[in-house]
Parts: C-alpha cells; sequence; structure tokens
C-alpha cells in the first residue's frame, strides 16, 4: 500500500507523464480507500484549469498596459535601429 | 525594401499592450516583460520574414514565445539551484525521496500532517475573482523558478521535454519541481481560500 506521501507524487507526475501500469494500480488502489488523497488530485485538478484562467485573463486585461516610460524608450530604440 | 518595410511604430502602438500583458502572464515580472517586448520589436525589424497580409500580432506573439523562453533559459542557468540545492545530486531514473517535503506529511509519511479540505468552489464571476486573485498572489510566493515551471507546464503551452530543455533541467528533476511547486501552491490556497470564506 503506498503511503500518502508516495501517492501525492504520483498524483502530481500523472499530470505530467504516463504511468506505468504498476504505478496506475497501486495509485487507483490508494485512491479508493483514501479521501485525502482524492481531495488532493481534485485540488490540482482545479490548480490547473485556474492557472490557464488565469493567464487568459491576463493577456485580455485592458487596463494592464505598457507603461508610458517603457514605450517612449522601446520607441527610441526602434527609431535607432529603422 | 525601404517603402515595404512595415513600421515598427505601428506594432508598437497596435499590439504593445497585447505583447506586455502576454508577456507579464507568463514571466511575472513587469520589467522584464518591457524587455522581452522591446526585444521583440526590435527582432521583428531585422526580420526578413513577415508577410505584410499575415497577423501581425500572430506573428509577433511568436517571436516574443522565443524571447520569453530565452530569458528563462539566461536565468536558468545563472541561478542554476535556485531554491533546489538537493535536487541537483538525484540520478535521473530513480525518484528521491523529496527533502523539504515533510512538513506536509505525518512522520512515517504514511498520511497527510494537514488534511486537504474540501474546496466549495468558486461561484459566479465574483467568487472566481477572488480565486485568481488568491492563486496569483500564492505563485508570487513561490520560488520564481518553480512558479514559472509551473505557469509553462499548466498552461500547456509548451511540453515537458522542451521546457526541461530549455530550463537546463533533467526530466525527473521537473517532477521533482512541479510536484513542489503544486504542494506549496496548494497549501497556500487551502490557507487563504479557505480563510476568506
Amino acid at each position: 500500500m503506498l503511503s500518502c506521501k508516495q501517492a501525492s507524487r504520483l498524483i502530481s507526475q500523472s499530470l505530467d507523464r504516463p504511468l506505468s501500469w504498476r504505478e496506475r494500480f497501486s495509485l487507483r488502489l490508494h485512491l479508493a480507500l483514501c479521501d485525502m488523497c482524492t481531495q488532493f488530485r481534485h485540488h490540482l485538478y482545479t490548480m490547473r484549469i485556474a492557472v490557464r484562467q488565469l493567464t487568459r485573463r491576463i493577456e485580455q486585461d485592458e487596463g494592464l498596459v505598457l507603461p508610458q516610460e517603457a514605450r517612449n524608450r522601446i520607441a527610441e530604440s526602434i527609431a535607432g535601429k529603422q | 525594401m525601404g517603402t515595404e518595410r512595415p513600421n515598427a511604430h505601428d506594432w508598437l502602438n497596435e499590439h504593445g499592450d497585447y505583447l506586455y500583458r502576454f508577456a507579464l502572464a507568463r514571466l511575472r515580472d513587469p520589467h522584464q516583460a518591457e524587455d522581452v517586448v522591446q526585444e521583440t520589436l526590435l527582432a521583428a525589424i531585422q526580420s526578413p520574414t513577415f508577410e505584410g497580409k499575415s497577423a501581425a500580432r500572430t506573428w509577433l506573439t511568436g517571436i516574443l514565445k522565443h524571447k520569453i523562453i530565452d530569458l528563462m533559459r539566461k536565468q536558468a542557468r545563472e541561478k542554476p539551484v535556485e531554491n533546489l540545492g538537493e535536487d541537483s545530486a538525484y540520478g535521473s531514473d530513480s525518484l528521491p525521496d523529496e527533502p523539504g517535503m515533510d512538513e506536509f506529511f505525518t512522520g512515517d509519511d504514511r498520511h497527510w500532517a494537514d488534511k486537504p479540505q474540501r474546496w466549495g468552489m468558486p461561484d459566479g464571476e465574483l467568487e472566481q475573482k477572488q480565486f485568481l486573485a488568491i492563486l496569483q498572489n500564492c505563485l508570487d510566493r513561490l520560488p520564481k523558478k518553480l512558479a514559472m515551471l509551473f505557469t509553462l507546464r499548466d498552461i500547456q503551452e509548451e511540453d515537458n521535454e522542451k521546457i526541461c530543455k530549455d530550463m537546463a533541467i533533467t526530466t525527473t528533476n521537473a517532477w521533482v519541481m512541479l510536484y513542489r511547486a503544486r504542494m506549496g501552491l496548494r497549501k497556500c490556497l487551502e490557507i487563504n481560500w479557505l480563510g476568506h470564506h
């Protein structure tokens, strides 16, 4: 039987690589008996979705603009090259 | 060439803000975001490949992605062991027992020290916003390299292999780092999201 530490590590890795047959089996067994690790897995899925939403939100946030100072600096450097 | 050359000042005016936000979402640092936007436009001027008809924003974003990766690679090289001390000693085929993860588990590792709680999931626009604000806050508290790796990995624009190559780490190291990032982030979210309720 996996410890919760081992199980949590496998759950994390299952987001990054395909688990082996043996790993999948022992993880499934653990999850069937452990609400906490099941909750943990759910949290990781939630975090993955949330970080995508956060990225989209920042990309679409019209209030976030290139600061004027940086804009001037960039315009100058462009002028120097053209 | 001369008169046909697209005007980089137009690019700056029309796409500068978007490019800046795109970079900011990934680098999480305003100054670095400004710098990569500048590098992107400078590279764009000198690139012969732009066809005036293709979407300038898409093309510029493609250049920007490369600039962001370049920057991360440079940072990874400058501070290869930032917050990772022990990891460098790990071999590539056996997974180490993570040092520093003890706080999360009971002494024998069998159980969680603090049981993962049921999160009331954000409901509605306002709560959603608050949840994402807490996420952002928690990401800012992670070691920078972990936060970058986690973000890049979980928005899944790059596959693992490529990220690892770019950040000059082994795949095993990446798994360890991602595990740490997720454990730290999850704990931070739990404390702050549940505390907020």
